[in-house]
């Protein structure tokens, strides 16, 4: 585990993450009724390693692949003047495109909504899907925007002065999700 | 990173990462992004105290782009052919809010002193001044060069330019596009073998990252890229070789010269082109230039520049 975590508490270790991303694709292709044009974009990082599980999930239940796709939203994004200008990553559309297509975007936590608003702005330039919907591995709450998920992992509720860490084993070397305290700035 | 003055400034990180950015933003562009919203509400003001097409328009159309507003500010029919100093045009760009001004000036240090002296906030980009650097060229050159020599973008990303050879031809002595090449190539890994007559060498060119020759011919085996400088007939107040056919003969690269370099071996200018002076059209114009990709890149690039330095918040 990180060493920079202040507190930590798993509150989810690598069955409870197998068994949420399952249930993600078994509602995903309940709510679709299938997986006809369906195309999941993950949100980098750790948004892209598990549109990658819940398409080989959906594959097995299937028994089709679904194109999985990279969209990096760093550029379209409304809180860039924030911080220090970030290093952009992957963005990699399947080569079918999005246009006439299902997208599920795939992110690894809900939180502000920022991010999602971002997303949905960078689709716009590369296509027109038919529907765009929202699958998140943790919904902490604290919504800034009206937006929300279509298939979420698991709800945890959170106080804003805590961080939520998940670790996906493609990036982290394993599987888990951790809450750590956060100091606030203006207590 | 809040200012781009000179490659010295760079590190080797700095300068992979900003090569990175225009890999993903070309990425972006070729699955048809091609305007982008993150400099929006941002003013870019080109200032331009030399005449220049291409690092104009491609600074332009860069800042366009990531949805800027530009603002073109030429020497000539403006208050500096009244007279106004560097300074209080720098005062004026304050006063109207400028986020980054892109500067070329006839003066070695004007890109320098804009960023340094407190007279403005803005983010300062050197795009050529005097015989002293212009960053943003060598960093698109070396972004086609890492491009043009590597198999796919994914192999690209985060790599250097390490052992590569590179022969820069030409005048050395007054040209800026050499000097950040020199730096950036040999920062990069790079080896660069730089070839023309002892005129028109700098003095001291013996301390740079370079090897020295004053024979094109020997180099050419050897070379991944060979780079053409262009012919300044207009910083030439002296004699620095006898004739243009004589300089052409000696150092042009012809058909008979690119037939030498190695199969896989890239040609490269800065423009604008002298074509039968340091080039012949037949190899401008051959499979193996690039020079087309290096003003589309330069584009490219100059976004990438953009973003890092005004794109998020300059506290770093």
């Amino acid at each position: 585990m990180k060493e920079s975590y202040k507190d930590p508490r798993i509150v989810a270790d690598s069955d409870d993450i197998s068994r949420a991303i399952r249930r993600l694709s078994h509602q995903i292709l309940e709510n679709l009724k299938g997986a006809e044009n369906l195309v999941l974009l993950g949100i980098p990082s750790r948004g892209v390693p598990l549109a990658h599980r819940i398409s080989q999930n959906i594959a097995d239940i299937e028994g089709t692949a679904i194109p999985v796709g990279s969209l990096d939203v760093t550029l379209f994004r409304d809180d860039l003047k924030l911080r220090p200008a970030k290093t952009l990553e992957r963005t990699e559309l399947p080569p079918e495109g999005i246009d006439g297509k299902v997208v599920v975007l795939v992110d690894d936590v809900l939180y502000s909504g920022r991010t999602i608003r971002a997303a949905l702005d960078a689709l716009n330039e590369f296509g027109r899907p038919t529907i765009v919907q929202l699958a998140v591995l943790v919904d902490r709450g604290h919504r800034e925007l009206p937006i929300r998920a279509d298939y979420v992992g698991k709800n945890l509720p959170t106080s804003q002065a805590e961080k939520v860490f998940v670790e996906i084993s493609e990036l982290d070397g394993q599987d888990q999700i951790v809450i750590s305290h956060n100091e606030l700035k203006n207590p | 990173m809040k200012h781009l003055i000179s490659i010295e400034d760079l590190s080797r990180d700095d300068a992979i990462k900003i090569l990175d950015t225009a890999e993903r933003l070309d990425a972006l562009t070729e699955q048809g992004a091609k305007k982008l919203p993150t400099l929006r509400g941002r003013t870019v003001v080109n200032l331009f105290y030399e005449d220049s097409t291409r690092t104009r328009l491609s600074f332009e159309l860069a800042a366009k782009r990531l949805s800027a507003d530009v603002i073109t500010f030429s020497a000539k029919g403006s208050s500096v052919s009244k007279g106004e100093s560097l300074k209080d045009t720098a005062l004026t760009l304050q006063s109207m809010g400028a986020d980054a001004v892109v500067v070329r000036h006839h003066a070695s240090g004007a890109a320098h002193q804009l960023a340094h002296t407190g007279w403005i906030d803005a983010g300062i980009i050197n795009a050529g001044d005097g015989t002293h650097e212009h960053p943003t060229q060598a960093l698109l050159d070396s972004y086609t060069l890492r491009g043009a020599l590597t198999k796919d973008r994914g192999e690209a990303l985060g790599a250097g330019l390490d052992g590569i050879n590179v022969g820069i031809v030409g005048d050395v002595l007054h040209s800026r596009v050499a000097r950040s090449n020199i730096r950036l190539l040999h920062k990069l890994g790079a080896h660069v073998v730089v070839i023309g007559p002892p005129t028109l060498m700098p003095v001291g060119i013996d301390k740079w990252p370079c090897e020295v020759r004053y024979d094109i011919d020997g180099a050419l085996p050897s070379l991944d890229a060979i780079m053409m400088l262009r012919v300044q007939q207009e910083r030439m107040n002296g004699s620095f070789f006898p004739s243009p056919e004589e300089y052409s003969r000696m150092f042009g690269l012809n058909r008979s010269r690119a037939s030498r370099l190695p199969h896989h071996a890239i040609v490269l200018h800065p423009g604008p082109m002298n074509r039968g002076m340091e080039i012949t059209a037949e190899v401008a114009d051959s499979h193996r230039s690039v020079i087309t990709q290096q003003v589309a890149n330069g584009v490219t690039v100059r976004m990438a520049v953009l973003y890092l330095l005004v794109g998020g918040d300059s506290i770093d």
